[in-house]
């Protein structure tokens, strides 16, 4: 089943101005972890927004999980698909850490045992059950972002959408959030869409995609993409280290493969020498 | 201007529970001219530091008076004195101008578009300049200087000068940010985190800047970083910075043979040294100065070497 | 981060904290009513000593709790001071101009200083004992008969704690802009208040705009979460009336009772 699926969706934010997303057909399988690339201001956040039902499409459709998303399927299409946001200080509602993980549970009105358990598993699945009755303001940022991931994770979303999530992390921080994230995905089956500009993250991914104003331009493995690199400067990308160092290696003529990882890099180079 | 540090200690809410120490001990020399990389986590003390350097925070007063050595004990050691000057400014007198040090040394913090005030981008990148004038400065020479600053950062002076400085990209925020600090022409510039928040792109373009106003502008750059490749890159000596202390201060190139080190202090190291130590458990040497282009020669030369063919990249 | 201690919950688990917040409030309310009518000392003493058993209970160390009075340590000698000079004593001590110092004013401005210490302390331990999301909900709570005349009890309760939450937050990003003007030159100590005033314009305007983004992404945040404002919503920490809040109830109710009694029984003016 398609998880989150546009078809022929077009976005402004004024009426007479620029589309900001025009005419994107767009799907993710359930299960899948898809990673989102593209420069400030190519769509990728609006994308995040529009899929959750933050937004509405000016033209196309968007469905969520087979339901297609309309005003009454609204609050389905939010359980089913959470969204974390960039900034770590503006997500969370409460101080205590649990009681802003259950302000999601609260709202969709479960009952108490099972907001309790819900917290439980949430806190667990991000990995911050130790830290149930902390203030929140005291925490790193990585540890807020994953108290955010566990506020959504309250609502037992099928699908959680990272809309630049680890941006203002510093690299201990996104560690965290990608490693969260990859076994939310791995483990619970939680379908992902990880919306970054760090293109070391897109690695982990099943597929990317980089977005150029608000179109889609390029999608596969991120080891294919990564390899078309000229393609990737027209879009305003610039190629993670890596990628820069295998293509400079082939450019002069060593049998490199594209790989995207320092050890098996490291390997071929050493097979050459 | 040189800035030398000796046995800088720095406490958060002194004298209360909540007291912690953000630096202890440090002693730290940058010399003009340099590009200046400081490394650590967050919370190791890198940003405290560098905002003693332009006094924004300040010694306690009770060193600053504290010109006879304090009595001690028979057999104890006098605890070392404190040292903090930039250029000529003295940093532990209670007399320093402090406006002058502010002058003479930027400061471009985090995130400093969310500084942008004013209702167009010249008005707010003549903010500092009109503060720091002991008279009011005319018309023209404000716009003279505007440009300038303007041009330096990749801006066009009559295009820009008339919007607001919100209505810009991210990029172009940020670029006025730095238009407004440097404006003044301080000598040195330091800047925290400069390429935080931005995409791959941005975050190229800005240390291109960065190099353009070492070369044109500033004498001395600092940046705070905790991005490794950032620093192999474009630095000529880097600080680690690790609960308060510095653990070594060397030119990256020697740095980053001790990638071992960084990483038991839960530091990354650059890819070219991720590389290097790969390379190494594989029984190949690579000598580099952990630049990327160094990397790629070194590998190539050593890959002639064994018969590849080729002449270079 | 600094510390601030504004409405700053001090996290340790105690009798005290756990009390139901509504009782706590209602507690308060009731203390100060009783170091209002309390008219000697005797009445002061078993108030204090009623703290002291609290402060104790709620495992909060004496320092955090003088820390609550130092801020109010002005205000406190400016009324003592007012007190001794003005009081109309019939034993004085030292007299100059039209100041007298008297045995009855060193006394009475004592009681008052007293008296504003325990205010101080009672209120600040109901926010160090309570996190601002039960205290929100306690002011719901006792609040809910306004809902009968349309007033959004739930959504005000809702303001008000995250006004709790983003006020760090925001002292904070104050303190920041503010180093950084400052790095610009800007001057926020001389001049006269105009000028002052003036000299915040560039810390206001990025201070508010970054408000409204907090806002607008804080409101996204919610929105994502499923929240609608309507009254459909339930609570996890419902407020549930125990044992424990009937045997604080019964201590409050035994404290006014005593204070009342004394102010019968014991006559002795202070």
């Amino acid at each position: 089943m398609k998880a989150i699926e546009f078809t022929g969706v077009s976005f402004r934010y004024e009426e007479e101005g620029p589309f900001v997303i025009e005419k994107l057909n767009f799907s993710v399988e359930e299960g899948e972890f898809v990673a989102v690339l593209g420069h400030n201001g190519s769509g990728k956040s609006t994308l995040a927004r529009l899929a959750n039902g933050l937004l509405v499409p000016d033209e196309g459709a968007i469905s969520v999980f087979g339901t297609p998303l309309t005003e009454k399927t609204l609050f389905e299409a939010r359980r089913n698909v959470g969204v974390v946001f960039q900034n770590p200080d503006n997500q969370t509602v409460a101080t205590i850490v649990e009681d802003d993980v259950a302000f999601g549970a609260e709202n969709v009105g479960l009952k108490r045992e099972e907001i309790g358990e819900r917290i439980e598993f949430a806190l667990r699945a991000v990995g911050m059950e130790a830290y149930r009755g902390a203030t929140v303001a005291r925490l790193s940022g990585g540890q807020k972002q994953r108290v955010a991931i566990a506020g959504v994770l309250a609502l037992k979303p099928r699908a959680i959408v990272l809309d630049e999530s680890t941006a203002m992390l510093d690299p201990r921080g996104r560690r965290e959030i990608v490693d969260v994230v990859t076994r939310l995905n791995k483990e619970e089956g939680i379908t992902v869409v990880l919306i970054t500009h760090f293109m070391e993250e897109a690695l982990l991914a099943d597929r990317a995609v980089v977005m150029n104003r608000g179109e889609i331009v390029m999608q596969g493995k991120p080891e294919e993409i990564f390899a078309r690199q000229e393609e990737l400067v027209t879009y305003n990308l610039a190629l993670p280290r890596i990628g820069v160092i295998c293509n400079r290696l082939r450019a002069a003529g060593m049998p490199v493969s594209n790989t995207l990882s320092a050890e098996q890099l490291a390997e071929e180079i050493a097979k050459c020498v | 201007m040189r800035i030398v540090a000796e046995h800088l200690s720095y406490v958060y809410n002194a004298k209360s529970p909540f007291a912690t120490a953000a630096l202890r001990d440090v002693s730290l020399t940058i010399e003009e001219g340099e590009f200046f990389g400081i490394i650590g986590h967050t919370g190791s003390g890198k940003s405290t530091f560098v905002q003693h350097l332009n006094g924004l925070l300040r010694l306690p007063s009770s060193l600053k008076r504290r010109k006879k050595r304090p009595k001690c004990k028979k057999g104890e050691l006098p605890p070392p004195e404190t040292v903090l000057r930039v250029g000529e400014f003295d940093l532990t007198e209670k007399k320093t101008d402090f406006r002058a040090l502010r002058k003479s040394v930027g400061m471009v913090f985090q995130y400093p578009e969310y500084q942008l005030f004013a209702e167009t981008v010249r008005d707010d990148v003549a903010f500092g300049l009109k503060n720091f004038s002991a008279e009011k400065p005319s018309e023209e020479q404000i716009d003279g200087a505007v440009k300038a600053a303007l041009e330096v950062v990749g801006l066009d002076y009559e295009e820009m000068k008339d919007k607001s400085p919100f209505e810009l990209s991210g990029g172009q925020k940020r670029r006025v940010a730095i238009a407004g600090v440097i404006v003044t022409r301080p000598e040195v510039l330091v800047l925290d985190e400069p390429a935080a928040g931005l995409d791959p792109l941005g975050k190229k373009e800005v240390m291109e800047l960065l190099h353009r106003l070492h070369r044109e502008w500033c004498k001395t750059i600092v940046i705070v970083s905790h991005d490794m490749d950032e620093i192999s890159e474009n630095c000529t000596q880097a600080a680690v910075f690790s609960e308060g202390r510095v653990v070594c201060v060397l030119p990256p190139k020697e740095l980053f043979r001790r990638a071992d080190e960084l990483t038991a202090l839960g530091l990354d190291v650059p890819l070219t040294a991720k590389l290097v130590s790969a390379l190494a458990r594989r029984g190949v040497e690579v000598d580099c100065d952990f630049t990327t282009e160094d990397f790629v020669q070194n590998v190539l030369a050593l890959w002639q070497a064994h018969g590849g063919k080729g002449g270079g990249a | 981060m600094k510390d601030v201690s504004f409405g700053q919950y001090y996290p340790v688990s105690s009798y005290v904290h756990r009390l139901d917040p509504r009782l706590k409030l209602l507690f308060l309310i009731a203390y100060i009513v009783a170091i209002f009518l309390a008219s000697n000392f005797y009445g002061l003493a078993a108030c204090a000593g009623v703290l002291v058993v609290i402060v104790i209970a709620a495992r909060i160390p004496f320092g955090k709790v003088l820390r609550a009075v130092r801020g109010v340590v002005f205000l406190v000698i400016f009324t003592a001071a007012l007190n001794i000079l003005f009081y109309n004593g019939e034993t004085v001590y030292a007299s100059w101009w039209v100041f007298d110092i008297t045995k009855e004013g060193l006394i009475f401005s004592a009681f008052l200083a007293l008296r504003l210490v325990l205010l101080v302390v009672c209120s600040s331990l109901l926010t160090y004992t309570t996190t601002p999301v039960s205290l929100t909900d306690g002011v719901e709570s006792l609040l809910t008969p306004l809902k009968w005349i349309k007033i959004p009890v739930h959504a005000l309760a809702l303001v008000m704690s995250i006004a709790l939450r983003f006020i760090p937050i925001l002292m904070d990003e104050t303190e920041r802009i503010k180093n950084a003007q400052k790095a610009r030159g800007a001057d926020f100590e001389s001049g006269n208040l105009l000028k002052r005033i003036k000299a915040m314009v560039p810390v206001l305007v990025p201070l508010l705009l970054s408000a409204f983004r907090r806002a607008d992404e804080l409101g996204d945040a919610m929105d994502a979460r499923c929240y609608t404002g309507s009254g459909k919503r339930t609570k996890y920490k419902k407020l549930r009336f125990t044992w424990r809040d009937l045997i604080a109830f019964l201590v409050g109710a035994a404290l006014i009772a005593g204070v009342v009694l004394m102010k019968i029984y014991l006559p002795a003016p202070y």
